[in-house]
Formats: C-alpha cells, structure tokens, sequence
C-alpha cells in the first residue's frame, strides 16, 4: 500500500486515468494511513464511510469519462470548513457537536471537481496559535522529529492539515492563512503551502477569524499538486462580498515557464537579528538557484516591515472579536446555563474559549473601546496602508519576492513560553502578505542540521499566483527535497 | 465602560492595563474572568500592548487608514428575498429551542 501513498496527486489522477490504480484503491491505502498515523493527533474526525462513498462516485466518472480536476483524490479539510453533516468546530469547545446544514463554498468547489473528503484536520482554536497547541482536541503532532525524538508542534494553525500531508495521511489539505497559518506550517512540515491572493477563495462557510485577513489555500507535497488543488478550490463566488471577480489563468500551464528574465526581490528588512544562521543560508542558496535559472536577484526595501506584526495583533483581534460575538450559547454550539441573560453569554464564553481566544477577544475589544480607538485600531489601518504601499513600490519593479519562511525549524511540542509575543514572533515573515493581501507560498527547500525541514517563501503581485508556481517550480527542481518524516504512514521506520 | 474616561485622548500616553481594566474589558467582551486570573491576565495583556506600542515610532500624519486591500466596492444586489424558509435548518444546532424560537433566560422583569 505504500506504493499508492508515494505517488503525488498529478501521479495518481494519471493512474487513475489509465486504469492502473482505482479511486476506493486510493481511498481505501489513506483511510489506513490516516489509522496508522492516529498517535499524531491530526485529523479530528474521520469520516470513512463518505469517503468510500465518494470514492465510488468517483471511480464511475472516471470510467464515464466525467472525471473533474481532482478527481478521486483524497483530501483532508481543516476543521475551519464548515462540511454539511459533519461536526465542525474550529478546534473550540464553544462549538463542540457543532454540525452545519450548509457545506463552505471552498469545499464545495472540491467535491465538485471530484475530491475524495477523508475528515476534518486539527487546528489551533478559531486559527488562533502557531502551534497547534490551542487546539480544543490537544495538539496535532508533527511526524518530523528532531535528533532526540522529542514530539515537534507541526506549526500553525493549520497543523493538523500540513502535518497529515507530510504523513502521507492525506494527499491534498485544506488550510487557512490569517498570519501564516499555511505558509508557517508547511515550512514546519517539509510540504507546500499557499496563501493565494485575498479574495481568491471564497470565505463562505470558513469560521470567521479575522475576515479582512483570513483567505483559505491548498496544502500539497508537490508545486504541481498545489497548482491543482488551487485551480479547483478557487474561484468567484457571489456569496462572499470580498470575493474577487477575477479570472483563474490556467496554473498548471504555469509550472514550467521556468524564471527566465524574471526579477526577484530580497528585502534587505527581512535579516533579523539573532536569525538563525542556517535559515540565513538556505535562504542565499535559493537566491543562487533562481540566479542560475535566469532569474535576476535584486535587493529591495520593504521599509515597514517590521511594523507588520504589531500592527497584525491590533487589527486581527480587533476583527476577532467581533467575528466571535456570535458565540453567545443562543443560536449553536455550548451553553452555560444561567439566571440572566448576561451571565448565561459570560459563562458561555468563559466555558467555551481557550485562553489564547480569550486573551486575543480581550485585546480586541480594548483596541476597538472608545478611548483606544485612534491610538490602536486607526494607527494599525494606517500602518497597514504604509505596508502595502511598501509592496505596491517593490513590484514596480520586481516580479516577486523571495524570503525564508519561518526565522526557525519546528519546535519542541509544549514548549514553555511565559510571553505571548515570543510566540507571536514565529509569523514575523509571513504577517505582511496578508495585511497587503498578497499571495505567498511555502516550500520545502532544505533540512538544517538536525535533520528538520526548512522553507522559503515567495510573494507575488495581487492575482499572480502563476508566477509563484513558475518560480517555486524551479526552486523545487533546484533543491530535490527528496527527505521523508520518520512517523510517515508506510515508513519503513 | 471604557467610554467617557479617555475622549480626545489620542495624544495621551497609553497605560499598561491594570486589574480593573481587565475586569471591565473582560464585561465588555462578554467573557466572566474570576478575579484570580485577573492579575495573570493584566501582565499579559500589558506586555502585548507595550510591544505594540512600536507602532507610534510611524508617522502616521496623513496617511488614510486601510480597512480592505480589496480596492473594490461592496457588490450590489436587488432587494429581494432569494432565500429563506430554512426554520428547520437554521435551528438545527440551537441549544433550547420552544416552538420554532431560540429560548433565553428570561429579560423582562
């Protein structure tokens, strides 16, 4: 069965196509793997028998002729998504046995192009946390381990989904990225990640975070598998009033366009201090490889970066908190019975929040409070102009941008950290692209000296997701990340 | 709660929020915190809010704030019912439920 969990997902649409393999075959070899990877904690929820079910739909379109984009490939959805009749909670307590009458626009689009739902993924509550850890159902496991077979975190707050990826679990992942919360996790697990343009997937059905932020992505173990995945899930969707309106280019035609002639940026803000070194170099030795692709390399200043995360932790707790509102034990999810109204919804809150929720509804509320309001919130919506603007002026004259990541390789599960900013400090390069609403994707593109993988990011210009899978194509040639986890489903460890 | 104590307070130094912000903040959100966590809470908070107070080394002065990248404006609709008549589905996950209404603790006296 291994066999069939090594192939990617642009492999197995191909075998599928020839006969060679059939989609309850593929389904079958994942719902084993997702059992054999159960100690990681990654999926939530499993739901076998729809997948069966789905598998078989698929396996008849296929042989009608009728098969769609993805069709009969196994897909993991992270637990934001909401999935008609299946439990969706966004990892929080308040919505446990939560079961929506609806299904999300974003996995809608994937059933329709033939996707195969294998469960719903772990994630930090509500996408808050870069860990994982503040998940209602404990933390996802990554199945990368260091050198002292320490438990590792698999990033956030997508990590149920990078890490069931990397586990061969799943061959394609639902994400979401408000800060980093794909792009962050994909470095952490060796896979690819993208961030598409804000607006490019519709947020309908997605548990609202911060919605001005918040923009769903694929997650995938190959450049060519993300532009497929992406190229089904994305699209314009009346429902969603932010929704872009804007053509989809064919992606996969983009994978081999190669570099050539391209400029690519490196932002001299984006060293930091007390960077770890082998971040530093990893990040010079993918500047090499588009240089020797064809591409020029060109230093640029993105002047504001590093008012980029304080501004973040104004404006996405501000929006938190009000998105978050709605929990209020009247309409769904957990209720704390009580004598009055007030403290029905107070007890509610304080019983179904975790507390990084609460401490992130908490500073929310203080920004947006009267008072605070100019000096936090309309400071923030400035600051934020300010960076945007940084990126409008660098893709005048770059083509896109590259940069490391994540300042360092996952970290130990548990990890004490007594300030909630050390914590913070994990999405420094991944915040901007979404405060300017740009697309980034992650990639897999070395592993430091503890064997763990680390990643590069690139940006683009709004709605050139193309020129991302064009580079990160070459990039992934380049480095030939060819290193496997060691909990992987089909190891043989 | 907060309203009224600091108006034209833009230009004032923002303090660390104490015990009883958080005790007032904490009602404003909806969220009961015991007195025990307010202490653990405050520091927290404090120390978020003292780091974001980096931002205030920006000139800011005539710069528009930024609320969506989007660049486009709300799309339009007409103004007529495209859906409803979903009582069952929109109650399906309520907590209490009488008659086809959502049941809270009384607020009438």
């Amino acid at each position: 069965m291994s066999d069939l969990l090594s192939l990617s997902a642009v492999a197995a649409r191909a075998a599928l196509e020839s006969g060679e393999i059939s989609a309850p075959e593929l389904t079958t070899a994942y719902l084993g793997a997702v059992e054999e990877t159960a100690p990681l904690n990654n999926y939530v929820a499993v739901t076998a028998d729809r997948a069966l079910e789905m598998a078989a739909a698929s396996q008849a379109r296929i042989k009608s002729g009728e098969a769609g984009l993805i069709e009969g490939i196994p897909v993991g959805v992270k637990d934001l998504f909401c999935t008609a009749g299946v439990v969706s909670t966004a990892c929080s307590r308040i919505l446990e046995g939560f079961t929506p009458t609806y299904e999300s626009t974003v996995t809608a689009n994937l059933w329709r192009e033939g996707g195969v739902m294998l469960g719903k993924l772990n994630c930090d509550e509500f996408a808050m946390g870069s860990g994982n850890e503040t998940s209602a159902f404990g933390p996802a496991i990554n199945p990368w381990q260091g050198g002292d077979g320490v438990d590792l975190v698999p990033g956030g707050s997508s990590g149920g989904s990078a890490a069931a990826v990397a586990a061969r679990a799943a061959l394609l992942a639902t994400g979401t990225d408000t800060g980093g919360s794909i792009r962050q996790p994909a470095a952490f697990c060796g896979i690819v990640g993208m961030k598409p343009t804000y607006g490019r997937c519709s947020r309908w059905g997605i548990v609202a975070f911060a919605s001005s932020l918040d923009q769903a992505g694929p997650f995938s173990r190959t450049v060519a598998d993300n532009a497929l995945m992406m190229q089904a899930m994305a699209g314009h969707d009346p429902k969603d009033s932010t929704s872009a309106d804007a053509p989809l280019p064919d992606l996969m035609a983009a994978l081999d366009k190669g570099v050539k002639g391209m400029k690519i940026g490196v932002p001299a803000e984006y060293v930091m201090d007390g960077m770890d070194g082998e971040v530093v170099a990893l990040w010079e030795q993918g500047q090499a490889w588009l240089r020797d692709a064809g591409a020029e390399l060109v230093e640029i200043s993105l002047p504001h970066t590093k008012y980029a995360l304080p501004a973040y932790y104004i404006i996405a707790p501000a929006e938190a908190s009000s998105n978050l509102a709605r929990y209020d034990g009247v309409r769904y999810g957990l209720r704390v019975e009580a004598d009055s109204l007030d403290e029905m919804y107070a007890g509610t809150r304080a019983a179904g929040f975790g507390e990084e929720v609460q401490r992130r509804i908490l500073i929310g509320t203080y920004v947006l409070s009267a008072g605070y309001y100019d000096a936090y919130y309309l400071k923030a919506q400035k600051v934020r102009r300010l960076i945007k603007q940084d990126f409008d002026s660098a893709f005048e004259t770059v083509d896109a941008i590259l940069t490391p990541a994540t300042p360092t390789a996952a970290f130990p599960v548990g990890r004490k950290v007594d300030d909630p900013v050390t914590n913070y400090l994990n999405d420094v390069f991944t915040v901007p692209a979404n405060l300017a609403g740009l697309p980034g994707m992650a990639l897999p593109a070395g592993l430091n000296s503890d064997g763990l993988p680390l990643g590069l990011q690139i940006l683009g210009r709004p709605f050139d997701e193309a020129s991302l899978y064009s580079i990160g194509r070459v990039i992934e040639d380049a480095a030939a990340f060819s290193a496997v986890p060691q909990r992987r489903a089909g190891g043989a460890s | 709660m907060l309203r009224g104590f600091y108006c034209n307070s833009t230009k004032h130094s923002i303090m660390s929020v104490d015990k009883s912000t958080v005790a007032r903040i904490a009602r404003l959100a909806r969220i009961h915190v015991p007195e025990d966590r307010q202490e653990k809470l405050s520091a927290e908070l404090s120390g978020i809010l003292d780091w974001i107070e980096e931002l205030n080394e920006v000139d800011t002065e005539n710069v528009e704030p930024i609320a969506s990248v989007t660049g486009h404006s709300l799309p339009r609709r007409e103004d007529v019912v495209s859906d409803g008549n979903r009582v069952d589905e929109v109650l399906a996950n309520v907590p209490e439920t009488a008659s086809g209404f959502f049941v809270v603790p009384k607020v009438v006296e």
